[in-house]
């Protein structure tokens, strides 16, 4: 479709932060990840953040009901969705007076007005309905008002579609106009779109023709004198496809069930954020899937145990609530010593807490969160990508050690993506789960009788002459059967505790992320906060500061670099979206006097709020 | 088992009995549904490999240990989802599941009744006996209103279940009762059971001689049985006093009627269909407490039988449907996702 009339001068940017809010039912979502999409297919490295209300269609026009979808992108190495926004692009009066405050002084706002009238003003909050478009309140900005309703209107006059589904092309028109802002066609939204509305060919018309009128508008306009260019980041050659945190974790489980030549069972019960988990897998059932929606979270993991017995690869995964719920029968699947996989998107808590919100504040919960001694292994993502490498993990240790392993990402990166290099399938390493062939005793079975590496045997159901009876009541070593000898008790949670512990061998030497060997301070980070440290420290280490960034991403057991490692620095400094849960386990653990950075707001740390406390422990 | 040069040799006669010591206490009914059960399955042809018992926790829930099967010993009230995940990945096993009513009425009742509407392919032994025995003498769900406890010592205020009437209302394809006392029934209703596909839910009255004893009483003993007990059979009428009474449908409600010289007809009588799901319910609800004057007899037999498809076999059929549709599935296709790029 032609868009170009004549050319306007064009900026070369090196990164753009841009935010697009509006009520949740504008289409801000869907906006954003084609814009997302269009840049990753240029060739910028992206990073983004959606952000949106608990309620499904909160009031119209109310500060809860905004919706938020934030993009980073650049011509450079991106890590974060940014901290703060050049560009807000607010549907709403709502959306405006809910993001002001992340817009940089002298930044960009692109409004509609007619999302600014008395009632929409008076939603928002505005006292006495002034309207900040023309009160001068937003003077420190570069406003640029924009009728988008009544110019989508016009656009689509003579189609026959109905006022109420026009108006709901308006998120088209902006995209155009914002593929037009930033020298980007419109080519991957068509093809979106057709895909999309192929059998609603009035509606795909509409979509299309908002979409070219909001590019030619960038063109026409007179209020708009300059176009942006982001060029191409020098992004490793390769293929590239884009990822959310939930598709990888999805798809590294998939892989993993694949590499130990093995069915996959999940069984969950959906759960903000992790239903998207189940519903990738679903549309997978032709690598062996079986999705089972249970009737809780106790029946979602007490499914997937039973599938592991069976021989698949028992899978479950939820949220902070969710999972307090599997905790009894956690328990058991580390009792009968069976692969499961455990993963924890977590959101913001206590109870119900703040279900669209991110927090790292289920660590605790999943290291120590059982009734007596019972350790199971805890790994964490720290971006989108790595949700596939830690997922592919959780299985491989899952089914190589005969343990349930927990996986913690967090709603951050679960709804994030970024450019994914993917790996060909010939590179992941076959997984190899301790199937037993031949009796283990002199002509008899021993269920118990472990390997070097404290791992007992696996016989399923249907193997002949291996019938064997397990069980959560204490067992007697080697043979499983019931016993409550008390010094058989002490030494069966020892070998249990053991061969958790040596899952650690198995883990490659720890790696700093950036920074010096040994100096001043070591930052010590874990999950989602990756990005924000990461830029943070390098900006620091380029100011001549003596800080280096480690993020590890084995929680339980420690990789045994650890603690060496945290003796060479003067300070460590852990920032955590909790009140100081990894600092405390490795001041128990390695008796270092570890500092805390610690945000508990629901939101990630931005990289200055990391360079600032860091700065604050350098301090002279 | 032997192996010879690595080729197994079965045992001359199968015994699915284990090594393990049996530590019910002495006289408790749970022996003798063990000995059932083994002998169905002595009698089955099944390969022992073959046949998984899962329980929960329990009086009941020690079952799995004392037979040379596949077992898994649970928790508490969460054996119906570890069945429904077993049997999800291997439907080509035979499994039972052994629960109580504390199980799988109290603690499990929401995976009790989610095994039955997705009829989940397995064989439930519902042990009956009215109390908690393993944690010592509480009310159970089943308790009657009134019973005496250790933790109801003025008397339980809950009103019971009705077990049967519960199962029908989830939809259960298969409803049964019968009682320890009775071994030669219990192994006919067993062998329906195993023959069924789909959820077998067997409800078995059995003897808590420590806590709850006599419960059944009226219901197994020789003087009581034949005027409080009826055994139904398909295609029969339900007599029951050694023929001399009968049950008859006055339209939706059942009546108590005389069949000897001068009375109701056989004819007339309320003739048992197992296929029929509204006899089925009426049948399920002859729940009188025996205690009281012109209580209705106590049903035991096969109630109804539904042939809807197992849960396994739709969940086995999308994913043979779509290895059809899409092929096997192709790690790198999944991978490479629908839109890529390319940098260099």
């Amino acid at each position: 479709m032609p868009t170009t009339l004549k050319k306007k001068p064009t900026e070369t940017r090196e990164n753009v932060v841009i935010l697009f809010a509006g009520d949740s039912g504008d289409g801000i979502q869907l906006t954003g990840s084609q814009f997302t999409d269009t840049n990753a297919l240029f060739g910028n490295d992206v990073s983004t953040f959606p952000n949106f209300p608990a309620e499904i269609r909160a009031p119209q026009g109310t500060l809860a009901g905004v919706s938020g979808y934030q993009l980073h992108f650049g011509s450079v190495e991106i890590f974060t969705p940014g901290d703060q926004a050049d560009v807000l692009v607010v549907m709403n009066a709502a959306a405006l007076k809910a993001n002001l405050g992340k817009l940089k002084q002298g930044g960009t706002i692109i409004a509609n007005t007619d999302g600014f009238d008395k009632k929409n003003l008076r939603l928002a909050g505005y006292i006495d309905e002034a309207d900040p478009l023309v009160d001068g309140s937003l003077e420190g900005f570069l406003l640029h008002s924009v009728d988008v309703t009544k110019l989508t209107r016009t656009a689509l006059e003579g189609t026959t579609l109905g006022m109420k589904e026009k108006d709901r092309c308006k998120n088209m028109f902006v995209l155009g106009f914002i593929n037009w802002m930033y020298s980007r066609e419109n080519a991957l939204t068509e093809g979106f779109l057709q895909r999309k509305f192929s059998k609603k060919p009035e509606v795909l018309d509409a979509n299309l023709k908002a979409l070219v009128a909001g590019y030619n508008y960038g063109e026409t306009s007179e209020t708009f004198t300059t176009r942006f260019e982001v060029k191409a980041a020098p992004m490793p050659k390769g293929t590239y496809r884009s990822i959310t945190g939930n598709q990888g974790t999805a798809l590294g489980l998939i892989a993993g069930a694949q590499k130990a030549k093995l069915d996959l069972f999940y069984g969950s019960y959906p759960i903000t954020p992790a239903s998207d988990i189940l519903h990738e897998l679903s549309r997978h059932k032709n690598f062996g899937v079986v999705t089972f929606q249970a009737e809780d979270e106790i029946a979602a993991i007490s499914s997937a145990i039973g599938a592991s017995y069976g021989g698949a690869i028992g899978i479950t995964a939820s949220s902070g609530p969710g999972i307090a719920l599997k905790t009894e029968a956690m328990g058991l699947a580390f009792m009968l010593e069976i692969p499961l996989v455990i993963v924890n998107v977590q959101r913001g808590g206590p109870s119900t807490g703040l279900p669209t919100r991110t927090e790292q504040a289920d660590l605790w919960q999943a290291v120590h969160g059982r009734n007596g001694e019972a350790p199971i292994p805890v790994i964490a993502a720290s971006t989108p990508i790595d949700c596939f490498d830690m997922a592919f993990e959780a299985v491989q240790i899952a089914l190589e050690h005969m343990t349930p392993v927990i996986l913690l990402t967090d709603g951050y990166i679960a709804n994030g993506s970024e450019p994914w290099r993917f790996p060909a399938s010939k590179d992941l390493p076959e997984i190899k789960p301790p199937y037993i062939k031949e009796p283990n005793d002199d002509g008899k079975f021993l269920p118990y009788l472990r390997d070097e590496r404290g791992v007992r045997p696996w016989a399923l159901p249907g193997q002949p002459g291996f019938q064997h009876r397990i069980g959560g009541i204490e067992k007697q070593d080697k043979t499983g059967n019931i016993s409550y000898e008390p010094l058989n008790h002490e030494k069966m949670v020892r070998l249990r505790a053991e061969k958790v512990a040596r899952i650690a061998d198995r883990y490659k030497p720890i790696r700093l992320d950036s920074g010096p060997e040994q100096g001043e301070l070591l930052i010590l980070g874990w999950g989602s906060t990756y990005g924000a440290i990461r830029t943070a420290a390098l900006q620091l280490q380029q100011e001549g500061q003596s800080v280096a960034h480690v993020h590890i991403r084995h929680m339980f057991p420690f990789n045994k670099g650890l603690g060496p490692l945290l003796k060479k620095y003067k300070q460590v400094l852990v920032p955590e979206m909790n009140s100081g849960q990894l600092r405390q386990m490795v001041r128990a653990e390695f008796l270092v006097d570890a500092q805390g950075l610690n945000k508990i707001q629901g939101m990630p740390f931005t990289s200055e709020e990391i360079r600032a406390g860091a700065l604050n422990l350098l301090k002279p | 088992m032997s192996t010879t040069n690595g080729t197994i040799v079965p045992p001359a006669k199968v015994d699915f009995s284990s090594d393990q010591e049996i530590r019910w206490c002495p006289g408790c009914g749970d022996y003798s549904i063990l000995k059932q059960v083994q002998t169905l399955l002595e009698q089955s042809g099944k390969k022992k490999e073959d046949v998984v018992f899962i329980s929960g926790i329990g009086c009941s829930s020690r079952f799995p240990y004392y037979l040379d099967t596949y077992g898994l010993h649970g928790i508490h009230g969460r054996a119906p989802a570890i069945v429904s995940g077993l049997r999800s990945v291997r439907p080509e096993l035979s499994v039972w599941m052994i629960t109580g009513d504390g199980d799988a009425l109290s603690i499990g009742g929401n995976h009790f009744i989610h095994l039955l509407r997705r009829n989940v392919d397995v064989n439930v032994l519902l042990f009956n006996n009215e109390i908690y025995g393993l944690t010592k003498g509480q009310y159970s769900p089943t308790s009657p209103e009134g019973s005496v406890t250790r933790s109801t010592p003025m008397g339980s205020t809950d009103h019971p279940f009705n077990p049967l009437a519960l199962v029908k209302g989830a939809d259960g394809t298969f409803i049964a009762r019968s009682m320890d006392r009775d071994p030669k029934h219990m192994r006919e209703v067993l062998a329906r059971a195993d023959a069924h596909r789909g959820t077998s839910l067997v409800e078995i009255y059995q003897n808590c001689n420590v806590f709850n004893d006599g419960a059944f009483e009226v219901f197994t003993e020789k003087a009581s049985k034949p005027l409080h007990t009826i055994f139904v059979e398909h295609g029969k009428p339900l007599t029951f006093a050694n023929g001399t009474r009968g049950i008859k449908l006055n339209g939706m409600t059942p009546v108590i009627v005389d069949t000897y010289a001068g009375g109701t007809s056989l004819d007339d009588l309320w003739i048992h269909d197992e296929r029929d799901p509204y006899k089925a319910s009426i049948l399920v609800r002859l729940f009188d407490d025996p205690r009281l004057e012109g209580a209705m007899p106590r049903p035991f037999g096969v109630f109804y039988v539904n042939d809807r498809p197992t849960h396994e076999a739709k969940l086995t059929a999308q994913v043979a449907l779509a290895k059809e549709k899409k092929g096997a599935g192709d790690l790198d296709a999944l991978l490479k996702g629908e839109h890529t790029w390319t940098i260099g």
